[in-house]
């Protein structure tokens, strides 16, 4: 079962090569140079912020060994030092034409004409941070993982990030030249939290203090990544476009990781709350698990978060970029308008007057908007699936998404005192409530107290459910994590 | 092939393997829709579902599935498979239809192999990442003869098709040892059906379809059964244009609730003379090869023998026209002739080709041909049978046989001019896979690269219901 034994399905990538890669890395020597320079201080970022103390361990990772259907999910116990990183960009579209903005209908882009290089740098730079950040951010989880299965997951997401981290540098590296081999430098330079230099986007500085976080932030976080990585597939710049596409299949599986993380954390809670019979949240923590209520403000929390990644609701950048078909909108191409946007409008958030409003602006400026209220859909959705758990469970708690204005930080809605049902508050008001909006020191404490470390095979920890079924169909107590 | 699961032999309904996705586990990412090659998925704002009549379980979806979620199954008539609609409404999987809904459904057959009685045990949970379906080949051996499709019947590559061909019953004998005047269950039929001057031509391992008269409780007429041919290409009767089906008769359920099969029924009560509607030929992969020493593995139960009847029959044919008068028949009547057309053609070609038979039922009774079958030369087929319910005896399924035989089993899958044959009851499927799995790693052989030549190179062919 080692992942490299199924050479049949290796056609498309190149694995004699240090890089392996489908993207004929061979012929152009100066780009394989550059790379080849920036590989081992990849390996030794690695080793310094990479998942601590893991570097022997034997992990039941996912490789991609081709990016057809067949190829990109090989299983097999890899150490993740060796883990084949490499450059994957989903099979070129033949006479791909752009599909929107002020290009629409000329041929998609193979290189960076000059006018957008500034802003297409920004773009690959800001997304590739993201990459490196949620390692540094998840690298002690390890210490306290609830099961090998769940240390499996923890791993696979991080090596994956990893990846990602590489598709961004390939790019940096093939179109911008020295700036852009210098921006590959200091994409492992920056480091998540350090004060002096810190990631770009701030919730990225934020640790990922314990599980239920990190099954949050995977649910919540990584689902900014999607919608961001769905927007950037649309690009005119066809490179970008490819290999965020292949990005997305392996996104897929971080998302599986938060919510199944959550569903199964809710499982556990509900099996105790019936058990017990009581929803005192006091009884349930003596039992040892995590009641609703903290769900809750766990939740408030990162969705708040999550949603300021949008940016501002009116951004004049977010307009060029899409006009100038840097990025698209989510499902562009599902979309029946005319792909161009102007003179629409769409709606946005204000306070006016004490109470909250919603105006009318250009359609472009409000890209950040429309980006934001898909996701918001998307997450409601999944929400809404924790929600049939509970009420399988026969109980009558429901978990929801707190309203959009809720806990903003970014935005026209910054600092505004809003109340997760929507209502205006005072500072004073706010001030009385927020402790039962947002977890506090003391749910902080409780599901910290929580977190110890479960590796025997088959055993979780008391606070979370198992999966209904393993990875890759193997059994829930198969050993996910050898330990050298 | 490897598609919709046709009914073969008995079972007169049109049976699906649905590909289901699990909406409580799914975790709508939308992989499985943007890899799907058939554009087979798709959602709304509650569900991800696979179009049933699109998808043609080609499994390029399975493994990028983060979740497992994509990877269910249920087993029911093709009338009854989940719509796109009903699926986008579920909150969770259906259950799998219980036996007694799939005999309401017409499609349980009620004679040797039950639901409540399978020929072959389940694969073990130890292997539930296995999907047998996956093996199966999509293309004929390189030597295959050139299969006609659809000549009659819709088909949408040819609209002026004749909707349907009217055959004459020539010939309907019992070909099992039990039967209704002895107090068995138990009823399969050999059915002739000519077609005077019209043209029909068929190969070994192709089906056609019954059009039974009449209409169904709605006011419908009964949709077309399938069956799959039991004699070789140059007619049962070599030289006529004629051909055999194997048709077991469903009469009730195993609890002993009546449930009549409508097409099996109509088969078997007709008499010589009587006319049919037949629709067809099906099949393009399920076909033999025909180059000379290649050898041919079969595996099937009960009824799933109808095309190892016919390979058997015309390589019986081929060699008897090689060698003088032949010794038996595969055939329980007028089989003993020597089709002219094979004289000269073939001589001694397939002299050193090997046909090895695992073939199952519950008791020998119950098996179709067992008679004719024991008297074919052992130098001819090596037959290995295994019965599942002979008193006194431990049960033995085909898998079991097959593993009995371990050692001449390797050497075949070894041998690139082996083909394998599967054709029974779905339950059988997987079980004969993991036997092959099995055997292969016992032989030292690598099954990952043995089961990829295998479907690649057309060696394994599946046909179950």
């Amino acid at each position: 079962m080692s992942n490299m034994s199924n050479m049949s399905n290796m056609s498309n990538i190149n694995y004699s090569d240090k890089i392996p890669n489908n993207v004929n890395l061979d012929d152009d020597r100066t780009l394989k140079r550059a790379l080849e320079q920036w590989q081992p201080s990849f390996l030794s970022w690695w080793d310094d912020m990479g998942p601590d103390g893991t570097h022997k361990h034997d992990v039941y990772l996912r490789t991609a060994t081709s990016v057809q259907p067949d190829g990109w999910a090989q299983f097999g116990h890899v150490k993740m030092p060796d883990y084949r990183w490499g450059i994957f960009l989903n099979p070129a579209e033949k006479d791909r034409k752009i599909h929107f903005g002020d290009h629409l209908g000329q041929d998609a882009w193979q290189d960076i004409p000059g006018e957008y290089r500034a802003n297409l740098r920004r773009i690959i730079v800001t997304q590739g941070d993201t990459e490196p950040a949620s390692v540094e951010q998840q690298r002690h989880l390890g210490a306290t993982a609830p099961s090998l299965y769940d240390l499996r997951n923890l791993f696979q997401i991080n090596v994956e990030e990893g990846r990602h981290l590489w598709a961004m540098v390939y790019l940096l590296h093939k179109h911008f030249g020295r700036d852009g081999r210098e921006e590959g430098e200091a994409l492992l330079q920056r480091r998540s939290g350090q004060e002096d230099n810190p990631r770009i986007l701030q919730a990225f500085n934020e640790p990922t203090p314990d599980w239920l976080s990190f099954f949050m932030f995977t649910y919540f976080t990584d689902r900014d990544g999607k919608f961001q990585l769905c927007a950037l597939a649309e690009s005119a710049f066809d490179p970008l476009a490819r290999t965020t596409k292949f990005m997305l299949t392996e996104e897929a599986h971080h998302m599986f990781v938060g919510e199944s993380g959550i569903g199964r954390v809710i499982n556990r809670t509900c099996a105790v709350m019936n058990e017990l019979r009581t929803d005192d949240v006091g009884r349930l923590r003596a039992a040892g698990v995590i009641d609703l209520p903290t769900v809750q403000r766990y939740l408030n929390f990162h969705f708040s978060v999550t949603i300021d990644l949008f940016g501002a609701d009116e951004s004049s950048n977010a307009a060029t970029f899409y006009s100038t078909g840097l990025k698209g909108r989510y499902e562009e191409g599902k979309r029946v308008d005319d792909h161009q946007l102007r003179g629409l409008t769409y709606k946005v958030l204000a306070v006016s007057n004490g109470h909250l409003v919603e105006r009318e602006v250009p359609m472009l400026n409000a890209l950040n908007e429309v980006l934001r209220d898909d996701y918001i859909k998307d997450s409601v959705s999944g929400v809404g699936r924790w929600n049939k758990l509970i009420e399988k469970a026969g109980i009558a708690f429901r978990l929801s998404a707190p309203h959009k204005a809720f806990h903003r930080n970014i935005g026209s809605l910054a600092g505004t005192k809003v109340s997760p049902d929507g209502r205006m508050l005072s500072e004073a008001e706010w001030n009385v409530s927020v402790d039962s909006w947002l977890p506090n020191d003391g749910d902080r404490a409780y599901v910290a107290s929580l977190m110890g470390r479960v590796v025997e095979p088959g055993q979780f920890a008391n606070w979370i459910a198992p999966p209904p079924i393993g990875i890759n169909r193997q059994p829930v107590n198969f050993d996910y994590v050898r330990f050298g | 092939m490897c598609g919709l699961a046709k009914d073969m032999g008995a079972p007169d309904i049109t049976v699906i393997r649905q590909h289901l996705i699990d909406p409580e586990i799914c975790i709508r990412c939308n992989t499985c829709e943007s890899i799907c090659p058939q554009k087979a998925i798709t959602h709304d704002s509650n569900n991800y579902v696979v179009d049933a009549d699109i998808c043609n379980l080609c499994m390029a979806c399975i493994s990028p599935c983060p979740t497992g979620s994509i990877d269910n199954w249920r087993t029911l008539p093709k009338v009854r498979a989940y719509s796109v609609d009903q699926q986008l409404g579920w909150d969770e999987l259906p259950a799998e239809l219980s036996g007694d809904d799939l005999q309401e459904a017409g499609m349980a057959p009620a004679g040797a192999e039950s639901a409540a009685q399978p020929p072959v045990s389940v694969a073990p949970p130890a292997d539930a990442a296995f999907n047998s379906t996956t093996f199966g080949a999509t293309l004929p051996p390189w030597s295959a003869a050139h299969a006609y499709t659809q000549l009659y019947g819709p088909n949408p590559k040819n609209p002026s098709a004749e909707k349907s061909i009217t055959a004459t019953v020539s010939g309907n004998v019992r070909v099992t040892q039990v039967g209704p005047e002895l107090g068995s269950d138990y009823d399969t039929h050999h059915i002739v059906l000519d077609f005077g001057a019209l043209p029909f031509p068929v190969l070994e391992g192709q089906s056609i379809a019954v059009l039974p008269p009449g209409v169904d409780d709605n006011g419908r007429p009964h949709h077309p059964r399938q069956y799959s041919v039991a004699s070789p290409r140059n007619g049962e009767r070599p030289g006529y244009n004629n051909l055999s089906l194997t048709v077991k008769r469903v009469l009730e359920d195993h609890a002993g609730k009546p449930v009549r099969g409508v097409a099996s029924n109509y088969l078997c009560d007709t008499e010589v003379g009587d006319t049919v509607q037949v629709i067809g030929p099906f099949g393009a992969s399920f076909l033999m090869p025909n180059h000379p020493r290649s050898h041919i593995v079969m595996i099937c139960t009960g009824t799933g023998s109808a095309p190892m009847r016919a390979m058997t029959e015309w390589r019986r044919r081929l060699r008897s026209a090689a060698v003088g008068p032949s010794q038996g028949s595969a055939a329980p009547s007028g089989g003993g002739a020597v089709a002219d057309q094979a004289r000269g053609l073939h001589d001694g070609k397939f002299e050193s080709g090997k046909l090895m038979l695992f073939f199952g039922a519950r008791s020998k009774e119950e098996l179709p041909y067992f008679g004719p079958l024991q008297n074919l030369p052992k130098d001819f087929i090596d037959t290995t049978f295994a019965f599942s319910r002979t008193p006194g005896q431990p049960k033995v399924y085909v898998q079991d046989a097959m593993r009995s035989r371990a050692a001449d089993v390797a050497t075949m899958l070894a041998d690139s001019n082996a083909y394998f044959y599967v054709c029974g009851l779905k339950a059988m499927e997987e079980g004969v896979v993991l036997a092959l799995r099995d055997i292969a790693a016992g032989a030292g052989l690598n099954w990952d690269v043995t089961a990829a030549a295998l479907k690649r190179e057309g060696r394994l062919h599946l046909e179950t219901y």
